[in-house]
């Protein structure tokens, strides 16, 4: 069954890949549509084996691949919780995006090359989470990142598109540059890169308590002791999970990669790729447990991109990037519960996130749709008559990403529980992060609130700024657009309600840690002796629990307030600030800091390494140097064209020779 | 099988198919298709019967095998001795699995002289493999060095504008290297009174003299390498050189350096490799990021692969120094799939060059639109290179830089620099070429492959696949004698170590 869950997207992208063009496009997306939906259909066969089963985690054995000495990595599928809680979000979200497609793309020339690259991306991100080893999750993650490529830049007519696309690859390759390191560190350390011989090791150094002492391996000239080599290692690899997640500092490639069509944000770039990253960090759990050091780093990466992306969203007037942004800052939500410890409420976030991001997104792709491919917010606004269907599917995802709810009962969105459950972890994790994480993410969720608002009064409400020609055109979307948004919305509603008991357990008894939760997760996350995140996390102030909420509604009236009482408020604001907004609307100037400290100097660096060093030093001194001494002798005695190749045969000639003699005499001797 | 000598039959089949060649005399379109035609066939029945030697092959034994021992001059012990062993076998298949892709290559581009192209073609290739085959160091010199002689040929008369620069570096820094490995032979021979490549294997160098020894080689080695601060010949000799030539070149002569370091430096001197390995070290990982920086900048694409190979290659010396296993294996394999992605790219350059006769990468843009099946085999090409895990650049360079992290982590963090930046440049290049709209005149006529094309581009995109997810032929055939190189290594250096130990202790 695994097999076909996995192997069925791969043989979609063959199919429409190698002979779509000859099938046409009709069939090439019947074809990779229908396979996603059988693997769709079997994950979710998979992950109630182990929601309501109770299956144990299993291995299966697919191929050889490299194994050199001691080192040693197959291909094969490791199925525990964790990896069916992926299995299910990814081809969920990748039939719906291939169904909504068939509809968003229907324009499009080139639609089995679209559905070939969707149904890559699918296998890639599979392969991902259902390895058993660090190189076959590299292969995925690479393969993600190619398929990632291929799909951003899309229309390749674009120029924006296709520096979008290598934008994402390059920065991505940095963020591996650290993944490839901590897979060398790991393998050195645990002498495996398998996850169950690292697993097994770290958790009985975690249960002994201490961490053994004594150098193990020097690292940069320093010869660190196991501690530190571990802090390093997650280090390392926490640097590979900020690229794909697009976290601060390696974030620039995100929003750019908006350039692709608006299904791909929907799957690559916001439910599933992306997540990666939370994925890597989840499955490594028992490794970062062991090293405080490195979480407390998570816990401050992660809260840092929750505040600073939300502020950037809060201004950016391109419907795709507002939601780009959310994207990142959710993930920074994720990554600041996983810092604290708290794995079930960063995969549970993950979990919930993928349903009503996905959801906004496609929801902007029918807005897109609608309006004549325009993107820009300002020039829409009043479109809640016309499509209305798409205009209560994204107030859905909206009340979903704003985590509306009433905390100590049933009622509330996906969101709600997911970004409740972190904000209380959080707030009891015991890393010196987690003060700091708390506040940052507390604001971050009344600017989400804020833009997401934004979001939905600029594109619906008011009066229409579209010219008269294309509010002409608008139409809602056809039905095999609008029923995966109805799917994604149903999700978006009522997954924390149904899914938050095992996934981060309910309010049992104070101090214990619900038995629902350990028998779910049946050990796919690990948490540490000294870890009482899953024991303290129910037991916080009633202030705490009400924060999201609270910090919720005051956004939501800002936004009102801004963008339907008075319209004229902003503008003067943004006049008054113009500074601060400028440097929002800019993105914190990154794109310009990175072009200035890292792209201009390599290129001029390489071109005087090629010019100057090349050019002028080695061949000035070396050959060009003594090209000119022996082209006088050569030019006076021999024709200068075929001079050179006689000398060489000569003196090579003559060599043998000389050996042949030498080897004679002294042999005779 | 057994009895038959292969080595000799595979070595010196395309010598006869020369010899074929070189007796049609006439020069008419007739006669110029018979001579493709025979070229052809020599070379895919070389190819062929090289595949008994996998075919017969012992993975389990480390020595060397199918060997053949003919006296050649009986005073110095001089013998015509050939074998393989799991270092060299694989050399040689992918010598003559390129030599047809080679032929093919030059089937409608090379239109005058084409019955001494050919000759030359399948002299080299003759030479190519007598390098990986010859047991005897004197022998192995004679292929060593004749090989330059038909490149040279090759580049100097059927190559581009500025060949006769282009040869005379080549010239220079291989006369260098040559020279110095030539002292060396006499030396060794003078020490160990035989140029048996077996027995030197087993035979043990003075610490002192070995740093010699060691020098003399690597000054050859490096330059054919190449490796930086020796590679300047390497962008030239490429960029003049017809599309065949760039695929040899890139593809076999490249190896020869790393294969002299794995069959002479590392086992016959090893106290000198472990002293030295810094050194190369440092050469290696500057040659990674220098060159990878140098290739961003190109404006031509031959350039720019022919930097991207110096990079590769010092993924490659950087492994083979390692000494541990997954260093020299990932070298193997990295030159054995270097051999395959770089070829492969050199034959997409040809493609596009036979079309519009430029390398210049700002005539190209927009191809995709209307060569699309080019496109997707250039992009296959093209993620290899950069070593995406699932094609074959990715198992050696991953490798390597596994090896080299047990040897030296400052190595291995610089050297993994390197797989951002092969990203930046090839993505760019690719961007640049097939990437955008078309809207230069002379591109817009431009036809999709055709048949001959992908015949030759096709096989390589599902080998490069193939190992790249099923690596296994190659690491069965190699281990057995890695395992032993690294064995031999590491005991000459621990009886050294134990051996001053008891010094200092007297």
């Amino acid at each position: 069954m695994l097999h076909l869950i996995v192997f069925l997207p791969l043989l979609g992208f063959l199919i429409a890949g190698l002979f779509g063009n000859r099938m046409g496009a009709t069939a090439s997306e019947y074809v990779t549509t229908g396979f996603m939906g059988i693997s769709a259909i079997l994950s979710w066969v998979v992950f109630g084996s182990f929601w309501l089963g109770g299956a144990e985690p299993f291995t299966v054995d697919v191929l050889r691949w490299i194994q050199v000495g001691n080192f040693s990595a197959d291909w094969s599928f490791r199925v525990d919780t964790l990896t069916a809680v992926m299995l299910v979000v990814v081809n969920t979200v990748s039939c719906l995006v291939h169904m909504y497609s068939i509809g968003y793309m229907s324009h499009d020339p080139h639609r089995p090359r679209f559905f070939a690259y969707l149904s890559l991306f699918t296998f890639a991100m599979l392969m991902l989470v259902t390895s058993d080893n660090l190189i076959q999750m590299f292969f995925g993650w690479e393969g993600v990142g190619l398929a990632s490529y291929l799909l951003i830049g899309f229309w390749y007519k674009k120029p924006s598109a296709n520096a979008a696309a290598m934008k994402a690859f390059v920065v991505n390759r940095v963020g591996d540059f650290g993944f490839a390191l901590g897979i060398f560190g790991i393998f050195v350390f645990f002498g495996s890169v398998s996850f169950d011989v690292i697993f097994a090791k770290a958790i009985s150094i975690a249960e002994s308590g201490t961490v053994p002492d004594g150098p193990v391996f020097e690292f940069a000239g320093y010869a660190l002791d196991q501690a530190s080599a571990l802090t390093i290692i997650c280090l390392l690899l926490f640097m590979g999970a900020m690229g794909k997640s697009a976290q601060f500092l390696l974030h620039t490639w995100l929003p750019d990669a908006m350039e692709g069509p608006t299904p791909v944000s929907a799957l690559i770039h916001a439910a599933t790729m992306v997540t990666a990253g939370v994925f890597l960090v989840a499955r490594m759990s028992p490794v970062f447990e062991l090293s405080s050091t490195a979480l407390t780093v998570v816990t401050i990466f992660g809260a840092t991109t929750a505040f600073f992306a939300a502020t950037v969203g809060l201004v950016q007037n391109d419907i795709k990037r507002v939601i780009a942004y959310s994207t990142c800052s959710q993930l920074g939500y994720m990554f600041a519960a996983l810092g604290v410890g708290a794995y079930g409420a960063g995969v549970f976030h993950l979990f919930t996130h993928a349903f009503f991001k996905a959801l906004l997104f496609l929801c902007a792709g029918s807005v897109i749709h609608a309006v004549s491919n325009e993107q820009d917010m300002r020039k829409m606004g009043g479109l809640r008559k016309h499509i209305p269907k798409t205009y209560w599917m994204m107030v859905i995802g909206t009340i979903a990403i704003t985590g509306v709810g009433i905390p100590g009962t049933i009622f509330g969105t996906a969101g709600f529980f997911s970004k409740d459950a972190i904000l209380e972890s959080v707030w009891v994790g015991t890393n010196p992060a987690a003060g700091y994480a708390f506040w940052m993410l507390v604001v971050a969720a009344f600017f989400t609130s804020f833009y997401s608002w934004r979001l939905i009064f600029m594109t619906f409400h008011g009066k229409p700024r579209a010219s008269a020609d294309v509010m002409s055109h608008i139409h809602e979307s056809p039905n095999v657009m609008l029923v995966p948004l109805y799917i994604l919305a149903a999700g978006a509603l009522f997954a924390g309600v149904v899914f938050h008991t095992p996934f981060i357990g309910s309010h049992h008894e104070i101090g214990a840690v619900d038995p629902h939760y350990l028998e779910f997760w049946k050990g796919a996350l690990f948490t540490g002796p000294t870890n009482q995140i899953l024991e303290m996390f129910h037991d916080v102030p009633k202030l705490v629990k009400w924060a999201a909420v609270l910090v919720m509604l005051p956004g939501l009236a800002i936004a009102y307030w801004f963008y339907i009482r008075s319209p004229d408020v902003p503008v003067e604001l943004a006049r008054q600030h113009n500074g601060l907004y400028k440097f929002l609307l800019n993105k914190w100037y990154f794109d310009e800091l990175y072009e200035r400290i890292f792209i201009r100097p390599a290129m001029w660096l390489g071109r005087f390494l090629w010019k100057q060093g090349d050019g002028r030093i080695i061949d000035g001194f070396g050959p060009n140097g003594i090209a000119a001494r022996v082209q006088d002798v050569t030019a006076r005695v021999v024709k200068l064209q075929t001079g050179y190749l006689y000398h060489y045969a000569f003196a090579m000639l003559i060599g043998a020779a000389a050996l042949i003699t030498y080897i004679m005499f002294t042999g005779v001797k | 099988m057994a009895d038959l000598p292969i080595l000799t039959i595979t070595t010196f089949l395309p010598l006869v198919g020369a010899l074929i060649v070189f007796l049609i005399w006439e020069d008419s379109e007739v006669a110029r298709r018979n001579v493709r035609m025979v070229a052809l066939l020599t070379t895919c029945l070389t190819f062929l019967v090289s595949l008994g030697i996998w075919a017969g092959f012992d993975n389990s034994r480390a020595d060397f095998q199918f060997v053949e021992k003919v006296e050649w001059i009986s005073e110095g012990g001089i013998a015509y001795h050939m074998g393989v062993d799991g270092i060299s076998m694989l050399f040689v298949i992918l010598t003559t699995f390129l030599m047809p892709f080679c032929i093919l290559a030059s089937w409608d581009a090379i239109q005058h002289r084409v019955r001494e192209y050919m000759i030359a073609f399948l002299l080299l290739e003759t030479l190519m493999i007598g390098v990986f085959c010859s047991l005897d160091i004197v022998l192995f010199y004679v292929f060593f060095e004749a090989g330059l002689i038909p490149m040279f040929i090759i580049i100097g008369v059927w190559g581009g504008q500025r060949r006769v620069y282009a040869s005379m570096k080549f010239f220079l820094y291989t006369l260098l290297g040559s020279v110095l490995m030539l002292l060396a032979i006499m030396a060794m021979y003078w020490q160990a009174g035989t140029t048996d490549i077996p027995t030197l294997l087993a035979y043990d160098f003075p610490a002192d003299m070995q740093t010699w020894l060691w020098l003399a080689f690597f000054a050859s080695f490096a330059v054919k390498m190449p490796m930086w601060p020796v590679h300047t010949w390497l962008p030239d000799a490429h960029v003049e050189a017809p599309t065949a030539g760039s695929v040899i070149l890139a593809g076999i002569l490249l190896k020869m350096g790393g294969y002299g370091f794995l069959r002479f430096s590392l086992p016959m001197f090893p106290l000198a490799s472990d002293t030295m390995q810094n050194f190369v070290f440092a050469l290696s990982v500057i040659a990674i990021i220098y060159t990878s920086l140098v290739a961003l900048m190109q404006e031509d694409i031959k350039k720019l692969i022919a930097y991207s190979s110096v990079a590769h290659m010092g993924y490659v010396t950087m492994g083979i120094f390692t000494a541990n296993v997954q260093g020299i294996q990932g070298a193997i394999f990295q030159m054995l799939a270097h051999g395959l992605v770089s070829g492969a790219l050199f034959l997409c350059v040809g493609v596009v060059y036979d079309r519009m006769h430029t390398r210049e990468i700002a005539a190209y843009g927009g191809l995709v639109n209307n060569m699309p099946k080019y496109a997707v085999a250039f992009l296959i090409f093209t993620m290899a290179n950069v070593g995406l895990p699932g094609t074959a650049g990715f198992v050696g360079e991953f490798l390597t830089l596994l090896g080299a992290f047990q040897a030296n982590t400052w190595v291995a963090i610089f050297a993994t620099l390197g797989v951002i930046l092969s990203a930046a440049y090839a993505l760019w290049l690719y961007r640049r070429v097939v990437f955008g709209t078309l809207d230069k005149e002379a591109l817009k006529a431009m036809l999709d492959l055709n048949t001959r094309e992908k015949v030759i581009l096709y096989p390589l995109v599902v080998l490069v696949i193939f190992f790249g997810v099923y690596p296994s032929p190659v690491f069965d055939v190699t281990t057995a004698s890695v395992d032993n190189l690294v064995a031999t290594v590491q005991a000459a250096i621990d009886s050294e170590a134990r051996s001053a130990l008891a010094a200092t202790g007297n």
